[in-house]
């Protein structure tokens, strides 16, 4: 049984590029051949650092980035050259969550307004649109008179949680979580975790969950894959990815981030030190063999 | 990732305070502002004469009658007569219909033409975007004075034409303000949704762009009118019309050849020319002022939060640590509408030399402006409304301004949180390193620079001499952080304020900078507030810990103590949202209704 | 920073074959018989035809905006069709007139903008809200009739300047600086209006930056955060405004030279443009445009030298 079979969405090759800056500039090279796949119900986590090239992987299944080659299938299906119109249909099954909550809603629209644009534009009516507003919201833990306020008037937690009821609306199977959480406190960020459990358990959908933070993918997903100077890395089930990795930048990524207890984070620090040591020493030994 | 804690200012407001109903229609509102009522008022009353005015004016503009010219006001000719014996008020009055409409045709032929080409520039980009911008800057490269006296030299004293002319002219006022618009919300993220959600291009247009822009076109529509107005006089002034029609520009030439006959004869058509640019401009202030506050975030709406008892576990005054004492401290903002919002509501730290403090919060607990009042930078508005604060055991409350910058740098330094913003993008990574030293050691350039070069060295920047003379755009966040933090090393303080050094990092990166900040503080002692809303950097680098929420501290303690058996219920929550080590998920299997 | 200005200068030399086409073939196309404006209408038709042919009309338009063009690579602009003056003699006659009015009135704007602009920006309060006046004023009412009230006030009523006449600078320093010191201030009140705001801005932009509290931190006094790194932030934007201010004087100066009787290229321009001569015209629009590109190119690589975040872009 090969996992091609099952995934919903496959990712084969992908390379993405964006044009230089400047006259005759040099293309640059984003995502240098991406393979991954997702599969129905499932969250795939996607952790990289800045520049690693995580968001473009998103953006590129939503058809917002330029992919220069590769090939991206969902449900079976090649969508890296949709038409505009295939496009707009795909909406009906692949979603997004965007990180910053502030810049993702349109300020000077009600949250009602914003909720119901999808289901307008899925064909249905103004007065079906109301009424499944009022339920999304209920979905979300919101209170049903959110609808007719402006984003400026709640919180970054619970403007969170109206992306999170845009990208439901339309039942999609995929929904691409870009840093959703990052830009959230500590207590806030749980809360919108726990909903998105919540609602992946009620609705089945699958999720590619992007994130910078290891502990915050550990948690959520099934599976993890590590991206750094846009290629995958380290790809397996969670618990081996951000507990026991293989590949040196991963084992980096995990053993850099500080957790919150002093004796734990002191070994932490020791065992660190000791990767990058190694990391230097095989440098070194590499920067010999080629010096030879 | 700047976002990550939004300045503590701000914050107390999104805690979801419903706002009274912001105003949606935006055509009234001009009229509730003093400034643009005035100016709609005084409008009107040029607009509705020029449309009525075969019935309004006293006699036809062209009637003249030599023996009467020149003489002064009179029951029937409130404005007196010409040069030519003609009624300057129904001259007036007439000269409007002309003036205006011509304004109103320039400005209609320059929305058609820069309102769609600035759309479509901006949200489509590519060669029509390169294209109509060269076009752009073509245009604006032209004089159009020149220009339209060249035009009419071709094309005869056509009035009507020339002003089509016109509004070829100014339309790239109109093409940039709507393509820089547009090009800006093309990158929003709300644009991206909702092209994810399935809608087609016209209609993002329509809900999200159109209406970003709409307002600004207004104001610049009022603001051009303005423009074109007093430019269409000028042409006329010039003598560029055919000179039979009664037009304001060509009422002040004639007055101008009388001038020193008849000087008064300049005041009703300046005045007339004059009230309406200024109303229009005036229109185009009061409108923005109205349109343009929507959609931002209302400053200090909601109302100070009641003040929870500060938890005191510190010592009392005579136990007051030798490096750093704040006392019961206040810092209190003052609204723009009169009043005083408190943001920390008195508090107490102790840092002992070498002591490394947690300040730990979430945003808007007021631990920023904490840092800030310490070192004597809250930004404009805030000021420390009580309290004391004692830093080498002098009170630097009600310290003169020199004195307190003396300690600054020299005993207190600062490391900010965004590298990049903190450093002058215009001045070499020397320069900035440079200055401070030199005007604080006053050591001359040669050894400045040597001390620059050493802390460079000191902060594990490779190759420090290159790195002297490299711009900040230059180099990497995690470097900009290290060359900060070497500025604030310059002049060996004892006490280094950490606002959230690492945040904005990558956590390899963060590793790196917390290694270098726990070696300096290691080999020289220093006492280090530190603030944060990450608990781990607590565990990583400092000795104890104060917990704070809503501009008082919750809980203190050893980083041990305090993350072992958190007392307070909000330490415990935070606590408790802390995701390392926690349990993965179960295996996945596969749905039942499997996919085809 | 060469590979910079060679490549602006290579565009501003399109641009300026792009407008000369344009103007040329537009200042033709009505198709006026120049000959016959010449001559008059009594004249002879052969003579009026001969005429046509001396001044090469008989050609069609693009041959004659060939022939102009290939003149002018030669630095030849030919000669006024009226008063058979050649173009450039007439120009440079008058250039200086015009030049060393926009100059003071660059320099004035220049020197009290960004003063008014910082202290507004810096104090805020009162000053800043008689600045917004000022500005909201400045800015509103139209140039020529700032200019008439000046003439009005100093030159009719108080008698102080003279309301009419030049003085050339070579023949008595007193007389030049009495006869533009009004056409100057004229020009400069709106362009003052429009900079010093734009300084204002800028100023208290960069006065919320955070590298600005961080110099605070360090210790350093406000005057020298103020002086060094405020300002030279604060310029680039407002020398932007500066030189688009530029364009709109040439247009301010043709009002003004026009009321004060000054022979520089504004004044002229009134003079031939109404007359349709074509030479004079494509002299004009090239001498305006190059000082664009130039006053363009100018502000460009000061910016450059400000920001050098701006000399990768």
């Amino acid at each position: 049984m090969s996992a091609q079979d099952q995934s919903l969405l496959t990712v084969q090759d992908l390379h993405v590029s964006f044009p230089g800056r400047g006259w005759r500039a040099q293309p640059k090279e984003v995502l240098k051949g991406i393979n991954l796949d997702v599969r129905p119900g499932e969250t795939l986590g996607l952790v990289g650092e800045s520049g690693s090239g995580k968001t473009t992987i998103g953006r590129a299944i939503l058809g917002l980035a330029p992919v220069a080659s590769g090939s991206i299938r969902f449900d079976g299906e090649e969508i890296v050259h949709a038409n505009p119109r295939r496009r707009r249909e795909l909406a009906r099954d692949i979603q997004v969550i965007f990180q910053d909550p502030y810049t993702s809603l349109n300020p000077s629209l009600t949250i009602g307004d914003t909720l119901s644009e999808p289901l307008l534009a899925q064909g249905l009516s103004r007065d079906e649109a109301r009424s499944h507003v009022a339920e999304l919201l209920t979905s979300v833990n919101l209170p049903a008179d959110a609808a007719d306020r402006l984003p400026r008037e709640f919180s970054g937690g619970q403007r969170q949680r109206v992306a999170i009821a845009r990208a439901l609306a339309i039942k999609p199977r995929l929904i691409v979580c870009d840093e959703p959480v990052s830009a959230l406190d500590l207590t806030t960020q749980r809360t919108v975790l726990d909903l998105l459990l919540k609602i992946q358990r009620e609705t089945g959908v699958a999720l590619l969950f992007i994130s910078h933070d290891l502990a915050v993918v550990r948690a959520m997903s099934h599976r993890v894959a590590v991206i750094h100077r846009g290629l995958i890395v380290e790809f397996g089930q969670a618990d081996v990815v951000t507990s026991d990795p293989t590949d040196p930048y991963t084992q980096r990524l995990l053993l850099a981030a500080p957790v919150p207890n002093p004796a734990k984070q002191r070994e932490r620090r020791a065992e660190l030190e000791k990767v990058r040591e190694r990391e230097r020493a095989m440098q070194a030994a590499a920067g010999a063999e080629a010096g030879r | 990732m700047t976002q990550l804690t939004p300045a503590d200012v701000s914050s107390p407001n999104e805690s979801a305070a419903p706002a009274s109903a912001p105003p949606r229609s935006g055509v009234r509102a001009p009229l509730r502002n003093p400034l643009g009522m005035i100016s709609i008022i005084l409008l009107a009353l040029v607009v509705l004469p020029a449309i009525f005015a075969p019935f309004l004016a006293p006699q036809s503009p062209e009637l003249a009658e030599l023996g009467r010219a020149f003489e002064g006001p009179q029951p029937g000719h409130l404005f007196g007569f010409d040069s030519a014996g003609r009624d300057v008020l129904s001259r007036i009055v007439f000269g409007a219909r002309y003036t205006l409409g011509g304004a109103a045709l320039a400005l209609g032929v320059a929305l058609v033409l820069g309102v769609p080409t600035g759309l479509l520039a901006g949200y489509y980009g590519k060669w029509f975007d390169s294209l109509s911008t060269w076009a752009t800057n073509l245009i604006m490269s032209l004089p159009a004075m020149v220009v339209l006296l060249a035009a009419r030299a071709i094309l005869g004293p056509t009035v009507w034409v020339l002003m089509v002319i016109m509004g070829v002219l100014v339309a790239p006022s109109f093409f940039r303000l709507t393509r820089g618009i547009v090009a800006n919300v093309r990158g929003e993220l709300y644009v991206d949704a909702a092209r994810v959600s399935g809608l087609p291009d016209w209609r993002i247009i329509g809900r999200h762009v159109l209406i970003v822009v709409r307002a600004p076109i207004i104001i610049q529509v009022a603001l051009v009118a303005g423009v074109a107005i007093g430019l269409q006089a000028g042409l006329e002034f010039l003598g560029i019309s055919s000179g039979s029609m009664p037009t304001w520009g060509a009422m002040l030439n004639e007055a101008f050849q009388n001038i020193q006959r008849a000087p008064m004869l300049l005041l009703w058509p300046g005045l007339a020319l004059g009230i309406t640019s200024s109303c229009l401009v005036l229109l185009a202030a009061a409108l923005r002022d109205v349109l343009e506050d929507r959609g931002a975030e209302p400053v200090g709406a909601s109302a100070v939060k009641a003040a929870v008892a500060p938890v005191s576990m510190a010592p009392d005054a005579p136990g007051r640590a030798g490096l750093l004492s704040v006392r019961d401290l206040k810092v209190a903002y003052t609204l723009p509408g009169g009043g005083d919002k408190e943001i920390v509501h008195g508090i107490d730290l102790d840092i002992a030399p070498g002591e490394v403090l947690g300040l730990v919060g979430e945003s808007g607990s007021g631990k920023t402006q904490t840092a800030f009042a310490i070192l004597g930078i809250l930004p404009e508005g805030g000021r420390i409304s009580a309290g004391s604060i004692t830093i080498n055991g002098q009170e630097v409350r009600g310290m003169p301004d020199a004195a307190r910058r003396g300690l600054r740098g020299d005993v207190v330094a600062y490391v900010p949180q965004e590298p990049m913003s903190n450093l002058d993008p215009s001045f070499t990574i020397g320069s900035q390193l440079i200055e401070p030293i030199r005007y604080k050691l006053g050591l001359s350039r040669k050894d400045a620079r040597a001390k620059a070069i050493d802390l460079l060295r000191l902060v594990e920047i490779a190759d420090p001499e290159r790195t002297m003379d490299l711009h900040p755009h230059e180099i990497s966040g995690g470097m900009a952080q290290r060359v900060l933090i070497a500025g604030a090393m310059s002049c060996d303080p004892a006490l280094l304020i950490a606002d959230e050094p690492t945040t904005a990092l990558d956590v390899t990166v963060q590793a790196e900078v917390l290694e270098l900040l726990r070696k300096l503080q290691r080999d020289r002692g220093l006492g280090v507030l530190l603030v944060t809303h990450n608990l781990g950097v607590v565990a990583d680098l400092c000795d104890t810990v104060a917990v704070m929420q809503h501009g008082v501290i919750v809980e203190r303690g050893t980083v041990t103590d305090v993350f072992d058996h958190p007392q307070d219920p909000y330490t415990l929550k935070l606590m408790g949202a802390v995701l390392d080590g926690s349990e993965t998920r179960e295996a996945w299997h596969a749905p039942l209704e499997v996919a085809k | 920073m060469v590979r910079f200005v060679a490549r602006r200068l290579a565009a501003g030399v399109v641009l300026l074959f792009v407008i000369s086409f344009l103007s040329y073939v537009l200042l033709s196309l009505p198709g006026t018989d120049v000959g016959r404006q010449l001559l008059g209408q009594s004249a002879a038709q052969e003579l009026v035809d001969a005429k046509n042919h001396e001044l090469g009309l008989d050609q069609p338009i693009l041959t004659q905006y060939w022939n102009w063009l290939v003149a002018a690579l030669q630095g030849d602009f030919g000669k006024s069709w009226f008063t058979s003056e050649s173009v450039l003699r007439a120009i440079g006659n008058r250039l200086p007139v015009t030049l060393s009015l926009m100059i003071g009135v660059t320099l004035i704007t220049a020197v009290v903008s960004f003063a008014v602009g910082i202290w507004a920006g810096v104090r805020r309060g009162v000053v800043d809200r008689a600045l917004q006046i000022f500005a909201v004023l400045g800015y509103a009412l139209p140039g020529f009739l700032v200019t008439l009230v000046l003439v009005l006030v100093f030159a009719v009523q108080l008698r102080w300047f003279p309301a009419i006449g030049y003085i050339s600078i070579d023949r008595s320093f007193v007389g030049w600086l009495s006869t533009v010191t009004l056409p100057i201030i004229a020009l400069s009140i709106g362009s003052i209006a429009g900079t010093s705001q734009q300084v204002r801005g800028s100023v208290i932009e960069v006065m919320r930056q955070d590298y600005v509290r961080t110099l605070r931190a360090r210790g350093l006094p406000m005057r020298t955060i103020l002086i060094r790194h405020v300002l030279r932030n604060a310029s680039a934007p407002a020398l932007t405004v500066l030189g688009m201010q530029f364009v709109g004087l040439l247009g301010g100066a043709v009002i003004v030279e026009q009321i004060f009787g000054l022979p520089g290229i504004g004044s002229m321009a009134v003079k031939y443009t109404t007359r349709g001569d074509i030479p004079i015209i494509m002299g004009l629009v090239m001498v305006t445009v190059v000082g664009v590109i130039i006053i363009n190119l100018l502000v460009d690589i000061i910016i450059g030298w400000l920001n050098p975040k701006a000399r990768v872009a």
